[in-house]
């Protein structure tokens, strides 16, 4: 009893809000098949092309769409003032924060998922093959962006020009995730193929940093 | 309704000052509130009723001075709040909500608790309607029923009768008549004298954050909540 | 006032030996020739932005623990004085690479690792405008600070390992290249005069800065009556 459990029944709650509404999902997949296929109208998509900017394209789409589709998950708890009745419930106030980072993991890694095809076909570059590897790096690099926008949404919902500070405050600070992950990534999609341990290393690195520092200080960006 | 009057216990303000940059929302407020009273909170809006009772809730850190339980049990009572807004989900049923409000507070047999909370306020037809479908009322008696998911011993309403009709005040009078009774310790901002009022032991007058009147040190009750609204 | 005098006389006598050093004293280098000199101002700028980021940082976990609000003047005074460093940095940066190399920007690693620094840093400022609250600005810049120095070494070594493939051209010549001993203590001196600056001009800052919030807090007092 305790943090995983209170953790697993906000988690059950996130995701069931979600589901019931689909908005979130929905508008975040229309949003990054957009860009990927507006930027497609900026180069030609041929072999070489694809394979040295797409990477980089497919993570700063994900980066984008993530800035935006992270704000409601504090700003949701504000309309009935949800969030101190969290606060009341809640032992460890790192539950709050657990359950909705791992719920925006899991929302960002099924719209990059869903991603993965379209770009494969528009941009031919071949994926299926490497599919484990690519499901990894998605991973690792969308539990960062979704731990350290997690973080940030809960100062940004307590700010003015909230829709435009978070993607401010959040792009810069995943600098090293976008680094990081757009190297993988193209490792992965060259022939051979090559994964870049020290990628995924780093990544591991980001994650467990920026997890602990939320877990240290997360009560204090809920406070009052 | 059994309680737990084990973890009962009383209130201790201590010189609680809350500062919003230069405005004092509370000013050295230092109370005693005895195990089992059941005080009114009186005072124009703006006055620090709700400050006050967020403070003692923990949800809000005061700026100065510290607040504590007192009495026999050492650990952390089981408190309930009632807040100006509802804090239950609008995209969630009535039933969805208090389950898992009461499982985040470990509730035994939370779906027996949830139902027999339900079917008290009255809301048991709809309990799987979406909280968004509800009327003000309803909400407030939502509200309510989340408050008193794990049994409270020390309880905080902020103004519990807003949006109630005589039915519902009614139902909130006879609960807090039965939770006095086994032990509770209440502590509730009204804006006026109500059949709510009747049930407090003590009355405390608020202004600019610094309490102004207290039945327990002489002050009349009616005096209390004169010129409360405003 | 007369201590801030004395401070601030000797500042300035420190940047102008720096300053005279810089350009007579040390040597010319080899290949590159006068505008080389720039590489003092560039370095000790550099160092010193980092300094005062550190010092913002401090201030930062200060405030969130103790809640006084020294520590936050103290943490946008260092957070403004290591941006305007860190502002000279980038633009000494193309300054020097222009005439040697005949580009303004070289994606050299650290240069582009500054300028995430240096955008990180202005968010912080920038947050810091949308928040009303004397107290809650405090809280959240501090938190969003204490984010940004966490990431800054993240920052670093992301784009030093995997943005520098490519042959560019390189700063300071690499770990390996021997800087004239001159070059050495001219540099030392230059960052000293600059860390000099840094501490004044700090000191101005987060006096004008407590200044400000007592103001805030008077003025709010008033409005209440």
């Amino acid at each position: 009893m305790g943090l995983a459990s209170n953790t697993a029944v906000l988690l059950g709650k996130e995701l069931r809000t979600e589901f019931r509404s689909r908005e979130l999902l929905v508008t975040t997949v229309v949003f990054i098949l957009m860009i990927v296929v507006l930027f497609s109208f900026t180069f030609d998509p041929s072999y070489n092309e694809s394979h040295r900017f797409g990477p980089g394209l497919l993570w700063m789409a994900f980066l984008f769409a993530a800035s935006l589709m992270l704000q409601p998950c504090f700003l949701r708890e504000q309309t009935n003032d949800t969030l101190s009745a969290l606060r009341l419930t809640v032992d460890d106030p790192f539950a709050i924060f657990l359950a909705k980072l791992i719920a925006n993991m899991i929302f960002l890694l099924l719209t990059e998922l869903l991603m993965l095809p379209v770009f494969s076909i528009l941009y031919n570059v071949a994926v299926l093959r490497q599919l484990h590897w690519l499901v990894l790096v998605f991973s690792l690099g969308s539990l960062g962006v979704s731990i350290a926008g997690t973080a940030l949404a809960a100062v940004s919902a307590q700010a003015r020009m909230r829709e435009l500070l978070l993607p401010l405050l959040l792009l810069p600070l995943l600098t090293p995730v976008l680094v990081a992950s757009t190297e993988v990534t193209v490792g992965l999609l060259e022939s051979p193929a090559t994964v870049q341990w020290k990628g995924i290393g780093f990544l591991i690195v980001f994650d467990v940093v920026f997890l602990t520092a939320l877990w240290l200080f997360g009560e204090y960006l809920l406070e009052e | 309704m059994t309680l737990q009057t084990a973890g009962a216990s009383g209130l201790r303000f201590d010189k609680i000052d809350k500062r919003y940059g230069g405005i004092y929302a509370l000013r050295q407020v230092s109370l005693e509130i005895e195990l089992g009273e059941c005080v009114a909170l009186a005072g124009r809006n703006g006055s620090g009723k709700t400050t006050l009772l967020r403070v003692a809730a923990k949800l809000v850190r005061p700026s100065a001075g510290a607040f504590h339980f007192t009495g026999v049990a050492k650990q952390r009572p089981s408190t309930g709040y009632v807040g100006h807004a509802s804090m239950v989900y609008d995209e969630l049923t009535a039933e969805e909500n208090l389950i898992l409000f009461a499982r985040l507070q470990n509730v035994d047999k939370p779906e027996s608790r949830v139902e027999s909370l339900l079917n008290a306020t009255g809301l048991l037809d709809r309990r799987d309607s979406l909280v968004r479908t509800f009327s003000r009322g309803m909400r407030q008696r939502m509200a309510l029923s989340r408050a008193l998911l794990a049994e409270p011993t020390v309880l905080f309403l902020d103004e519990p009768a807003t949006g109630l009709d005589t039915v519902g005040v009614n139902w909130l009078a006879n609960t807090l008549r039965s939770l006095r009774h086994a032990g509770c310790t209440i502590l509730m901002s009204l804006h006026g004298e109500s059949e709510i009022s009747s049930l407090a032991t003590r009355a405390i007058r608020l202004e600019s954050g610094c309490v102004a009147a207290d039945t327990r040190a002489g002050a009349p009750m009616n005096s209390i909540f004169a010129l409360s609204n405003g | 006032m007369k201590k801030q005098f004395v401070g601030a006389a000797t500042t300035i006598i420190l940047v102008v030996l720096a300053g005279y050093a810089a350009l007579f004293v040390a040597p010319t280098e080899r290949t590159m020739g006068t505008i080389q000199r720039i590489f003092y101002l560039h370095v000790s700028s550099a160092w010193t932005g980092l300094t005062a980021f550190f010092i913002c940082f401090v201030g930062n976990l200060l405030y969130v623990f103790r809640r006084q609000p020294r520590w936050d003047w103290l943490g946008v005074a260092a957070a403004e004085v290591g941006l305007a460093f860190t502002t000279v940095v980038l633009i000494t940066g193309p300054i020097w690479a222009h005439p040697v190399w005949g580009i303004w920007w070289t994606w050299d690693a650290r240069l582009t690792s500054t300028f995430v620094l240096w955008l990180l840093y202005a968010s912080y400022l920038v947050l810091r405008t949308l928040v009303e609250e004397p107290e809650r600005r405090g809280l959240l810049s501090a938190l969003f600070g204490i984010f940004c120095f966490l990431d800054a070494p993240l920052v670093f070594g992301s784009i030093r390992w995997w943005r520098t493939q490519h042959p560019q051209p390189v700063f300071m010549g690499g770990a390996g290249s021997g800087l004239d001993p001159t070059m050495w203590k001219v540099t030392f001196f230059f960052w000293f005069s600059c860390l000099a600056l840094m501490a004044l001009l700090m000191s101005q800052r987060y006096q004008l800065e407590a200044m400000r919030g007592e103001l805030e807090t008077i003025r709010r007092e008033a409005e209440t009556q």
